[in-house]
C-alpha cells in the first residue's frame, strides 16, 4: 500500500467539510444543521492537526485545541438559542424561522 | 479505513430523519476523528477531542433533542425548501475541492520523522503557556461569556 501521506488527510478533512456544509444548507432541523456546524468545524480541526504533523511544530494541535473550545461554546450559545426559540413557536423547521421575513 | 469509515458516518449524520440517529452518527465520526488524529501522533487533542467533544458536546445535543419534543417533524419531510440550491452550492465547493486535489497533488514533502509521543502533551502544554498565552485567557473568557449567554438563554424568566 501506499504510504499515508498529509494529502490523504486532507482529503477526507474536504470531504468532511463538504458533507458538512450539505447538512447546514438542506436539512429542515435545526438540531442537525448545529450538528453539520460540528461537523464542518471537525474538518478544520483534522486539517490543522494534519498539517501540523507535516510541518512538525505542534502549533497546529494548540490551535485545533482551541478550536474545540470555541466549538463547545458556540454549540451551548446555539442550542440555548434553540430552546429559547422552541418555547415560543414549538417547532424546530428551519421553514418556519421566518419572523423577520417581510 | 478509520476515515472510510468517518465519511460514512458523516454520510448518515445529514441523512437520518430521526435526530438521535445523526447524533448517535456524528459521535462515531468524533471518535473515528479521534483515531485520525492518534494515527497523526496527536494524543493529547485525541484526548481532548473525546472528552470534550464527544463527552461534552454530543452529550449536550442529545440533551436538547430530548428536551425539545420531535415527534411531530419526524412525519413531516426532511429536508428544507432550498434544498437544490444548496446541494449545487456544495456541489460546487466540491468540485473546487477537486480540482485543488489534481492541481496540488505532489506538492506535500515527504514526512519528517514523528516526534515522540512520550512528551506530547507536556510540549503542547508548554506551547500553551508560553506562546499562547494570551488566546488562552481570551478562550476561557469566552467560555465564561457562553455559559452566562446559554443561562440566560435558557431561563424562563430573566
Amino acid at each position: 500500500m501506499a504510504p499515508i501521506t498529509t494529502l490523504h488527510y486532507l482529503v477526507v478533512a474536504a470531504a468532511l467539510f463538504v458533507l458538512g456544509v450539505i447538512g447546514v444548507l438542506t436539512r429542515r432541523n435545526v438540531v442537525i444543521v448545529l450538528m453539520s456546524i460540528e461537523l464542518i468545524l471537525n474538518a478544520v480541526n483534522l486539517n490543522l492537526v494534519a498539517f501540523s504533523r507535516m510541518w512538525g511544530g505542534l502549533h497546529g494541535q494548540v490551535f485545533a485545541i482551541f478550536v474545540i473550545t470555541d466549538a463547545a461554546a458556540e454549540a451551548a450559545v446555539g442550542l440555548g438559542i434553540l430552546i429559547a426559540f422552541f418555547r415560543n413557536k414549538e417547532t424546530v423547521n428551519v421553514d418556519e424561522v421566518d419572523l423577520m421575513k417581510w | 479505513m478509520l476515515s472510510g469509515i468517518a465519511i460514512l458516518s458523516g454520510v448518515l449524520v445529514i441523512t437520518r430523519k430521526n435526530p438521535v440517529h445523526s447524533a448517535l452518527a456524528l459521535i462515531l465520526t468524533l471518535l473515528c476523528v479521534a483515531g485520525l488524529y492518534l494515527m497523526l501522533y496527536a494524543p493529547f487533542v485525541a484526548g481532548v477531542q473525546i472528552i470534550l467533544y464527544v463527552g461534552g458536546i454530543m452529550v449536550l445535543f442529545l440533551f436538547v433533542i430530548m428536551l425539545v419534543n420531535l415527534e411531530r417533524s419526524e412525519k413531516e419531510k426532511q429536508f428544507n425548501q432550498q434544498w437544490l440550491p444548496g446541494i449545487l452550492a456544495a456541489l460546487g465547493l466540491g468540485t473546487l475541492f477537486v480540482a485543488i486535489y489534481i492541481k496540488g497533488k505532489n506538492a506535500f514533502p515527504m514526512l519528517p520523522p514523528a516526534l515522540p509521543e512520550a512528551d506530547n502533551t507536556q510540549r503542547v502544554g508548554v506551547l500553551l503557556y508560553s506562546n499562547y498565552m494570551f488566546p488562552f485567557e481570551i478562550a476561557s473568557l469566552l467560555l465564561l461569556v457562553a455559559i452566562i449567554g446559554a443561562v440566560v438563554m435558557a431561563k424562563k424568566r430573566i
